[in-house]
């Protein structure tokens, strides 16, 4: 909350240029790296693409999203909800990696930096 | 419904003026009660520029809906819909989408290895004076344009709420705007600012809630009625609820189109407004927190859009929408209206409240943008360049209180000045140019171990430079009845977005710039920054 006071903490030790560069080529940092990558980088591109289909639809592909799907609700209403789907469920699911797969291992990269071992 | 039921309207409007200035007054009184008090608790520098670290990340989550939600999603994007159907749709879709590029790639990082601004993770390996320099001025254009478009927009629409017509009534407005918005940020600072933006956010949400809630009542909760009332009532058939009618007219415009879409979906991770919001938190777990909350708001508002958009066109006459707005900027006030019932109290209580979330969103807006270029402008700027880093606290947080002030009235004389202008692509184009000049040197700054100096400066001065370029000899600016200046015409590019150019030409100069570097990237600076940026290490 904004208006607690501020937590007396024991200030953390700063670690030295040579100990980050260590660190950036150490195994486990790479690991992590590798971990954060491998899973960021492809998705931003899958929904970049996704996103750019559909902007390309609409431009091009009139009679497909003008199709009739249920009523007066058609397939471009769909496709333009289905964004939003989409989007809430990579923001999901990058939470749910992030916190599981990322968050231990650069917890312990930090700790272990700012403990000084 | 036709001409008589706007003057009926806009009667009304003026009959409940009492109504309306009540609710703008106590919203304005809460806010500036709320800055006084945060002011109070604004004692260093992290206070100040940061909200000394301490929000939480829904509260932030708030602020950030808060933020990024204009007066130009709320009002235009429902007025778009109104008049232009489907459409007015597409704008929301890039808006949201644009949040996953935050979330993915720069939020944490951010976060993590920044203190107080964009310009902080900018330079963090490379020469200090010229790349502060550089994020400070592109810092500064992008929130100028976005705060110009906002500050204009407030002046014709709060004078159209209000029933003022006169010029003087107009200005008057816009100054009111500045001269508070100046009191939000240089007295209660980011901790001020940020809770004025999640009131704004609170109130906008339930408004937005309520106006759907009524629209859906109306049309029995059954969609498929609304949307084919809305399209029958718009004259123009199922067109209406496909793609095509606004963006569709040419090759051209579907070229614009495309171009405005990527532009969208690039820009908001790199708004120097919305990037300083992850530094209000603690940690970068938080930070994730804060865009998964704004990623909810932000698509349940969108979405509700749609309702009040489709049910504007249901209820309400094209003719009715653009004859008190042409932009169909008012279509939204005027649903609350016929929602309640014309000429009923509840009417114009429902007009009067929509109203007042309207000028909620405006002042949180301008002030999120005020804070942000003041503190680049006092942070990157005064101490890093002009002091050389070596300003005191004290110093720097007086030259962020003096630059807000600053700014401020820059902004009401450039207001007052285009409130005439139609300003409302300055948005779209705020957000080419932050895709065109920060967003490509974010990147290769977090991730690109070869990345330098000269290919940072490349970037953003070749990004900034071609997009605003772009838009100066575009349909946006002359050569068109639209444009803001329609007697004049010294266009030759075609769009009215440059996205499809300028962003490219910036990520490809970042790229050249560094290749052709004679000096190598500091190694041991980004390995500070990548397992900083990574791991939180010494993340303050």
């Amino acid at each position: 909350m904004a208006d607690s006071p501020p937590l007396e903490t024991p200030q953390p030790r700063v670690p030295s240029t040579e100990e980050y560069a260590r660190v950036q080529e150490s195994e486990e940092f790479g690991e992590l790296r590798r971990s954060y990558r491998s899973f960021a980088f492809p998705l931003t591109i899958a929904f970049i693409t996704w996103y750019l289909l559909y902007v390309l639809l609409s431009n091009y592909a009139g009679g497909f999203m003008g199709a009739k799907v249920l009523g007066n609700i058609n397939v471009a209403l769909l496709l333009g909800v289905l964004q939003f789907v989409s989007t809430f469920l990579i923001a999901w699911w990058y939470a749910r990696t992030a916190a599981a797969k990322l968050d231990p291992k650069a917890e312990a990269i930090k700790s272990r930096m700012e403990g000084g071992a | 419904m036709s001409t008589e039921s706007v003057f009926l309207a806009a009667n009304e409007a003026s009959e409940h003026r009492t109504l309306i200035i009540s609710l703008f007054t106590a919203f304005v009184v809460a806010t500036l009660g709320i800055t006084v008090w945060a002011g109070r608790q604004t004692k260093d520098a992290a206070d100040f520029y940061a909200g000394g670290r301490q929000f939480s990340g829904f509260q932030n989550g708030l602020a950030i809906s808060g933020d990024y939600m204009s007066a130009a999603s709320f009002l235009g994007i429902a007025g778009a819909i109104a008049l232009s159907g489907y459409d007015g749709f597409l704008y929301s879709i890039g808006f949201l989408v644009a949040w996953l590029i935050a979330l993915l790639l720069v939020a944490e990082p951010l976060r993590n290895s920044g203190r107080y601004t964009m310009g902080d993770v900018l330079a963090y390996r490379m020469r200090q004076r010229p790349v502060r320099t550089a994020a400070g001025v592109s810092t500064i254009v992008v929130s100028i344009f976005y705060l110009l478009a906002q500050m204009a927009g407030a002046g014709v629409l709060v004078s159209l709420l209000l029933g003022i017509t006169s010029e003087a009534g107009k200005i008057l407005i816009v100054a009111l705007v500045g001269v508070l918005m100046i009191m939000y940020v240089s007295i209660g600072g980011m901790k001020g600012t940020t809770w004025v933006q999640m009131v704004k956010a609170v109130l906008l949400m339930f408004g937005a809630a309520l106006l759907t809630f009524l629209v859906l009542l109306k049309f029995n909760f059954n969609i498929s009625d609304l949307l084919g009332t809305a399209a029958a009532n718009s004259g123009k058939g199922d067109a209406f609820l496909e793609p095509g009618l606004k963006y569709g007219v040419s090759e051209m415009s579907k070229i614009d189109f495309i171009s405005l879409g990527i532009a969208l979906v690039l820009g908001t991770a790199g708004l120097p407004h919305i990037l300083i919001r992850f530094y209000t938190v603690p940690t970068a777990q938080a930070a994730r927190k804060s865009v998964l909350w704004a990623i909810g708001l932000i698509g349940a508002f969108y979405l509700m859009t749609l309702a009040l958009g489709f049910g504007a066109a249901a209820l309400m006459s094209p003719k009715e929408i653009t004859d008190s707005n042409p932009a169909g900027n008012t279509a939204a006030p005027l649903l609350a209206l016929h929602l309640g019932g014309v000429d009923s109290t509840w009417g114009a209580i429902l007009l009067a409240s929509i109203s007042a979330v309207a000028f909620a969103t405006i002042l949180a807006v301008v002030a999120g943008l005020t804070l942000a270029s003041s503190s680049s402008f006092a942070h990157d700027i005064y101490a890093n360049v002009i002091k050389r880093g070596k300003a005191t606290e004290k110093q720097e947080m007086k030259a962020a209180r003096w630059s807000t002030v600053f700014i401020g009235i820059v902004s009401i004389g450039l207001g007052a000045l285009a409130r005439d202008l139609n300003v409302a692509g300055l948005v779209a184009l705020a957000f080419a140019v932050a895709a065109s000049a920060n967003l490509p040197t974010i990147l290769y700054s977090l991730f690109w171990k070869r990345f330098t100096t000269q290919g940072a400066l490349w970037s953003i001065y070749g990004g900034l430079i071609s997009a605003v370029g772009l838009v100066l000899f575009s349909p946006v600016v002359s050569g068109a009845p639209t444009a803001m200046f329609p007697d004049v015409d010294f266009h030759w590019f075609p769009l009215s977005n440059p996205g499809i150019i300028s962003i490219p030409v910036g990520f490809l100069l970042g790229w050249l710039g560094t290749i052709l570097s004679k000096e190598e990237a500091d190694k041991g600076k980004y390995a500070e920054l990548e397992v900083r940026s990574l791991t939180g290490t010494g993340a303050h």
